[in-house]
């Protein structure tokens, strides 16, 4: 970008004003809504004064603690298991080639394009029929609970991750790991000593999409939990459905600001293990960003094979 | 590995037989047979795409033969995959590790071979200062230059004693001083060294002046292997004289068992032409022809044709001359810049004249 | 000898073949098990019959299941969503373009400022944006108080179609600048000043270079927009008051108050056919516009 290409003035301060409105629309609400999740009234709108009362609630509310449990312990087993079987599958596609790999490839961005309520259709109606299945053969009658959220988060986490390990893959010279084979290496130490290393950040931008993805579901969730293990995101959707109140307010901003820590701390996680490969030759920044690989490459992906 | 290295070693360090490679309709390497000496500083010569690479990396163990057999100082290599081979590999473009320092990627290969840490610690030291690299032991790829990171590449082969080094055309990328410099720093690392040197380059500069031998390819086939002097003064193929250095081509036909016609009508002289009546090429290298003035006394029983200087190029060093004789293409002669060696002008009439035995019939 | 190393290739191209498929096979297991499995599973229900008291028969399979996808009410429910999914997108597109281009053209550092003030509502959790929109819009809300302190009227915009517009493009705008940003980001600008150099207008510059060489962003923004906001279920449910049901709320309501899970599963793939269907579609135009 330079003076040749640059828009001009009036063009430029057209697009500030619009892109500063923008953000407006963007940061308003929830601005507004953390200023009043610290509003002592009651009544939600009135602004009386500032006061911790409705977080000390939140905090006081037996169903919202348990759920603040059962969500972590999904969103960490999910997160988990779904960076290490999309990490997998992201080598497995991006180095090797063998028979009915273009289905598998099908398979593995599937996920990514279904609608969530099909989505929660379909693993409601897979554990039922499982649950029938299995309870005929054996006996044993397994329920809807954390088990199967997890097992339904996994299964489109994986894709996410997949995807963005798999953008980073691409970027990476192939002749490193023939230099690591060339160097004594067996083909896990390649793995451990420098593909890892150098896909971290991929990784890593992965990891945090599935936990993000994982802490926003609502309607697969729903569909597959069971008495007793109703994750955060569920519980506020069924309060939020019907009325807007302050515990409400207190709930959703503690929850905003959660998941913004967690952005933070990723993005300054990616960072330093991107840094550790010392200065790129690119732009500082957004060109390491996980988040805008995986978009990237599924623009390109799309559009550079004309069809899936 | 039954016999000591010390037995190993007094084979020859690569014996490639009936070579053959294919990526499925494409034949990039076609029965090649080669063997290569111990200690010997040898180039795959070619253009682009003649197979040459493929060969070192089937050496290496990235790629397998379709057919035939490897072996590296007698042992056959079969399906050993690159980490099993005892040898290193310098890359075109270096492939050195960005996350690790240069002297982290120095120790590498040791590592992986669990060597104790001291040793590896000296190893890595003592190659750093061959490469004198010492200063910027910590420094990560992307903060070295390009001639800089091409050393880490090389110090990272050799840290491991190979048995043999393969380098791809490991100066490509550097500017043409450097190169010059590297060139002649390279083999002076491979007299004192004694490992066996693989050198794959389009230049044939540097296959000249580097090699003990030099194999020449095309499209797959190795078409000539000799010292850098037998190649560059007895090609055997068209395409061997025409790729190494400058040349002159001649058409004609066996008419004698000691002459050939040329286009012009003139009969010369030409040893072991081959059959009666055969059409033959002859390569003439420029610097084995002279120019004489038409009254000038001429040494005896060498050809001479008469023509015409049609264009005149000063190198500094020597003149280039192009001569017209009457043959399909002008003769090329290059005279020595040199107070004694007398110069001639454009359209000027002089006489080409050569010694029969500068004379080589090459295939086509 | 020569007979040993002839297969050598072959049998080396199998091993390394065979480790890919291992590495990748638990992974491939799990969505085989998870994923491909309960889809067959939906499309096997969606032939099922219901019995009166609300369960699934499987048995007597028949169509009656699609044929209520093709009829009336679920004709309906369709049109409207898909209006206002491409309303959505087209909307999102508008007001996203400007936007991605603003920060495109920026210098480095002002970029990637920028870019952290796009990232934190994008990564914020999407259930708590959608319900600061409904406490933003609401009549008792600050928006309306303020309105009315103003002398106008309460904000009685919560509950309406528009609600729920507003909502999804402010849920899924982010979706769109991420791609559009990726795409202007990568392009070569010494193209756009080539034209420039060549006498063409600002304008005209951006008409027939930036804005084509931008195309795979805006397929991919596209797709990313209108494929979930046609599926949309939450947003509606929050913002829509359920007044005039979309596609999202019509599936989920057989599996809770209607009970009908043939009839569920049937539109569950109906409407996972047109997503496929529409992101083929994208990806091919958007790849010949190159």
């Amino acid at each position: 970008m330079n003076d040749g290409t640059a828009p001009r003035p009036l063009v430029d301060r057209l697009l500030a004003a619009h892109g500063w409105l923008v953000y407006l629309f963007f940061y308003a609400p929830i601005v507004v809504l953390t200023i009043f999740s610290f509003n002592d009234n009651s009544r939600v709108g009135v602004w009386t004064k500032p006061s911790l009362r409705w977080y000390g609630e939140m905090f006081r509310n037996d169903d919202i603690m348990r759920a603040i449990r059962s969500t972590l312990i999904v969103a960490a087993v999910s997160t988990i298991v779904s960076v290490v079987l999309g990490t997998a599958a992201a080598i497995s596609m991006e180095r090797f080639r063998f028979r009915g790999q273009r289905a598998m490839d099908g398979l593995l961005y599937l996920p990514i394009i279904i609608p969530d309520v099909t989505m929660a259709v379909m693993m409601l109606l897979f554990f039922v029929q499982a649950f029938d299945i299995l309870g005929g053969l054996t006996g044993i009658r397994l329920n809807l609970g954390l088990g199967t959220i997890s097992l339904a988060h996994i299964a489109f986490n994986i894709s996410y991750v997949a995807v963005v390990v798999r953008a980073r893959l691409a970027g990476m010279d192939p002749h490193l790991s023939e230099a690591a084979a060339d160097l004594y290496a067996t083909p896990w130490q390649t793995f451990r000593r420098v593909t890892l290393p150098l896909i971290m950040p991929g990784v890593a931008g992965g990891a945090l999409l599935a936990l993000t993805l994982s802490l926003d579901d609502v309607v697969v969730t729903s569909f597959v939990t069971g008495p007793g293990s109703t994750t955060l995101p569920v519980y506020v959707f069924g309060l939020v459905r019907r009325e807007v109140s302050p515990l409400i307010n207190a709930v959703s901003t503690a929850m905003l600001f959660a998941s913004i820590l967690l952005v933070g701390i990723s993005l300054g996680f990616q960072r330093r293990s991107g840094a550790r490969q010392g200065p790129s030759d690119e732009d500082e920044g957004d060109a390491n960003d996980a988040t805008t690989q995986v978009v990237g490459h599924l623009s390109r992906v799309g559009a550079d094979s004309g069809g899936l | 590995m039954g016999e000591r290295k010390g037995e190993r070693l007094s084979r020859p360090a690569v014996e490639l037989v009936g070579i053959t490679k294919r990526f499925g309709e494409v034949v990039a390497v076609d029965d090649l047979e080669l063997t290569i000496g111990d200690g010997e500083f040898f180039s795959l010569l070619g253009p682009s795409g003649c197979g040459k690479t493929t060969t070192l990396r089937m050496i290496a163990g990235f790629e397998y033969p379709t057919e035939g057999s490897l072996k590296i100082h007698g042992e056959e290599m079969g399906l050993r995959p690159p980490n099993e081979r005892p040898v290193n590999t310098v890359f075109q473009s270096y492939a050195l590790f960005p996350h690790m320092s240069v002297a982290d990627n120095i120790a590498f290969g040791l590592q992986m071979r669990k060597v104790p840490s001291a040793e590896i610690e000296s190893r890595v030291s003592r190659v750093l200062d061959q490469v004198q690299l010492r200063h910027r032991a910590d420094a990560k790829p992307a903060q070295l230059s390009g001639g800089q990171r091409q050393r880490v590449a090389l110090a990272r082969a050799l840290v491991n004693e190979p048995e043999v080094l393969l380098l791809d055309e490991p100066l490509g990328a550097l500017d043409l001083k450097l190169r010059q410099n590297m060139q002649v720093e390279l083999k002076e690392l491979q007299n004192r060294v004694g490992i066996t040197f693989i050198y794959v380059t389009h230049d044939q500069e540097e296959a000249l002046t580097m090699s003990d031998r030099i194999g020449v390819m095309d499209d797959g086939r190795l078409l000539q292997v000799g010292t850098p002097e037998e190649i560059y003064e007895r090609p055997r193929s068209r395409f061997v004289a025409d790729f190494i250095g400058d040349i002159n081509l001649i058409t004609g036909t066996v008419s004698g068992p000691d002459r050939v016609r040329l286009a012009n009508g003139q009969e010369i002289e030409v040893r072991s032409p081959g059959a009666a009546g055969a059409d033959v090429t002859l390569a003439l290298r420029p610097e084995r022809l002279e120019l004489y003035d038409l009254d000038e006394p001429m040494p005896d029983g060498h050809t001479k044709l008469r023509g015409k200087v049609i264009r005149r190029m000063y190198y500094g060093d020597a003149y280039f001359y192009d001569v017209e004789v009457g043959l399909d293409h002008p003769l090329e002669v290059k005279e020595e810049n040199r107070p004694d060696v007398e110069t001639y002008e454009m359209g000027e009439e002089t006489v080409v004249c050569w010694d029969p035995a500068a004379v080589n019939v090459v295939t086509d | 000898m020569v007979s040993e190393a002839v297969n050598l290739e072959a049998r080396a191209e199998r091993a390394e073949s065979r480790r890919g498929l291992l590495i990748g096979l638990p992974t491939y297991l799990y969505l085989i098990l998870f994923f491909a499995i309960p889809l067959g599973i939906v499309v096997v229900y969606s032939f099922a019959t219901r019995t009166r008291t609300g369960a699934t028969a499987l048995s007597d399979w028949n169509l009656d299941s699609w044929a209520r996808v093709l009829d009336g009410t679920a004709l309906q429910v369709s049109i409207r969503s898909l209006i206002l999914a491409a309303i959505t997108t087209i909307l999102s597109l508008v007001l996203s373009y400007p936007f991605a281009y603003w920060i495109a053209t920026r210098s480095a550092r002002m970029r990637a400022f920028l870019l952290v003030l796009v990232m934190i509502p994008f990564w914020s959790n999407f259930l708590v944006r959608t319900y600061a929109m409904k406490f933003l819009m609401g009549s008792e809300g600050p928006l309306s108080l303020i309105s009315q302190l103003l002398g106008g009227p309460p904000v009685r915009v919560l509950f309406t179609i528009w609600a729920v517009l507003i909502g999804l493009v402010y849920g899924y705008m982010p979706f769109m600048i991420l791609p559009l940003y990726a795409a202007l980001e990568r392009m070569d600008w010494s193209l756009v000043e080539a034209a420039r150099d060549l006498y063409a207008s600002g304008w005209t510059a951006f008409r027939k270079v930036t804005l084509p060489l931008s195309m795979p962003g805006v397929v991919g923004g596209s797709v990313l927009v209108f494929i979930p906001t046609l599926g949309a279920y939450v947003t509606p449910a929050i913002l829509g008051g359920g007044k005039s049901p979309l596609l999202g709320e019509l599936i989920v309501s057989q599996f809770l108050q209607a009970r009908n899970w043939p009839y569920g599963a049937a539109l569950s793939v109906a409407v996972m056919a047109v997503m496929l269907a529409a992101t083929v579609f994208y990806f091919r135009k958007g790849g010949r516009t190159l």
